[in-house]
């Protein structure tokens, strides 16, 4: 069996991780699409945590006869396995995007550079009054 | 009149490349060069403006595959019917460009690679080591790809349209020639090797160390593996506007 401050500890772990994340969101420091795995991975680490004869029925499906908290770390590192995996694809995309907009920008530039060069009179400054 | 423009990346490149531009301008005055400079520190640019060259200046470094597909995508946006890209550190002979530019003018491949071991008396005589990462590649991408490739490490390439047009639309990243070669195969464009020697770098050292051999070789044999099965949709060669 689960020692009972093993499971408070971690529930107010897990809740805690919910709240920061629930705050982060609020603020705006945290895109939704990014929160919902972290989210996740605070509900069913509190589910698992705070439900101790579930916990101790899964210890034992697995074959986890000694120590069933063993599963609280198991769950954890698997959602984080997941959550760095999700970033690895996000960094992906980030940089072949970051490298459409380079070669946007050079190629733009390019034909800016052209464009001035052909029609040195243009005046790009010209504001209107007031 | 067929438009033909010459792809030069370069990445600070600033004791070779107004030789490299001059070199290409003298042997035919016809051909565009425009200049990827994949954000050099040196004055890579200037010269190779003053040298008589377009220059498309990254605003960072991008790495070599993105400076080139930079290259082919300035070759589409502004209709060229040959492309032939060429190193900015000199190590591609602008005498060999008939040679490169011929089967596809002429219609006969859609993109042609210079091979430095097509002809075995070359006299090109790399380290053992990379002798065998280029000798494995070449059969891996003979078994992947169905035709016998002799060098799949050459950047020296002429490509038409349809090979203008993909590689703009999709070029790997960093060492990207081998793959490139694997996309050009599965995408069913003709590709027809031609041998060409190629000299010894003028200035600087080659970006391949002995030590980024190792992520070099598990690279690229990653992405050959993930080719094999990848789909491959042909793209447009409309201009983008």
């Amino acid at each position: 069996m689960t020692p009972v401050r093993i499971s408070i500890a971690a529930a107010i772990g897990s809740l805690l991780l919910i709240l920061i994340v629930l705050e982060l969101i609020r603020g705006r420091r945290l895109k939704e699409r990014y929160a919902l795995l972290w989210l996740a991975t605070g509900v069913v680490l509190l589910v698992l945590s705070a439900w101790r004869g579930g916990l101790n029925t899964i210890a034992g499906w697995l074959g986890v006869s000694g120590y069933p908290p063993a599963i609280l770390f198991a769950a954890a590192i698997m959602f984080v396995i997941a959550v760095l995996l999700h970033y690895s694809t996000v960094l992906s995309r980030l940089t072949d995007d970051n490298v459409l907009l380079a070669q946007e920008v050079a190629l733009l530039r390019a034909r800016l550079d052209a464009l001035e060069a052909a029609e040195p009179a243009v005046t790009t400054t010209e504001r209107p009054a007031g | 009149m067929t438009r033909i423009v010459a792809v030069v990346p370069a990445f600070d490149e600033a004791g070779a490349i107004a030789s490299v531009v001059e070199g290409i301008r003298a042997f035919d005055p016809g051909i565009d060069v425009v200049v990827v400079d994949d954000g050099s520190t040196d004055s890579t640019a200037s010269i190779a403006s003053a040298a008589g060259a377009a220059v498309v200046r990254l605003p960072f470094n991008l790495g070599i595959g993105a400076a080139v597909q930079t290259g082919f995508r300035y070759a589409l946006e502004r209709d060229y019917d040959l492309a032939v890209r060429l190193d900015g550190d000199g190590q591609h002979d602008p005498a060999h460009l008939s040679k490169l530019l011929e089967p596809v003018a002429r219609g006969e491949a859609d993109v042609v690679t210079g091979s430095r071991f097509r002809d075995l008396d070359g006299g090109y005589r790399p380290p053992l080591a990379r002798r065998l990462g280029i000798s494995w590649f070449a059969r891996l991408v003979s078994l992947v790809s169905g035709q016998r490739v002799t060098d799949t490490t050459s950047g020296f390439q002429a490509l038409n349209r349809k090979g203008i047009a993909l590689f703009a639309s999709d070029y790997p990243s960093d060492y990207p020639e081998v793959e490139a070669t694997v996309l050009v195969l599965k995408h069913k464009l003709r590709l027809v090797e031609v041998p060409v020697e190629m000299r010894e770098r003028e200035h600087g050292s080659s970006s391949i160390t002995f030590v980024r051999s190792l992520y070099y070789a598990v690279k690229v044999t990653l992405a050959l593996l993930v080719a094999m099965g990848r789909r491959y949709a042909v793209p447009s060669e409309e201009a983008p506007r």
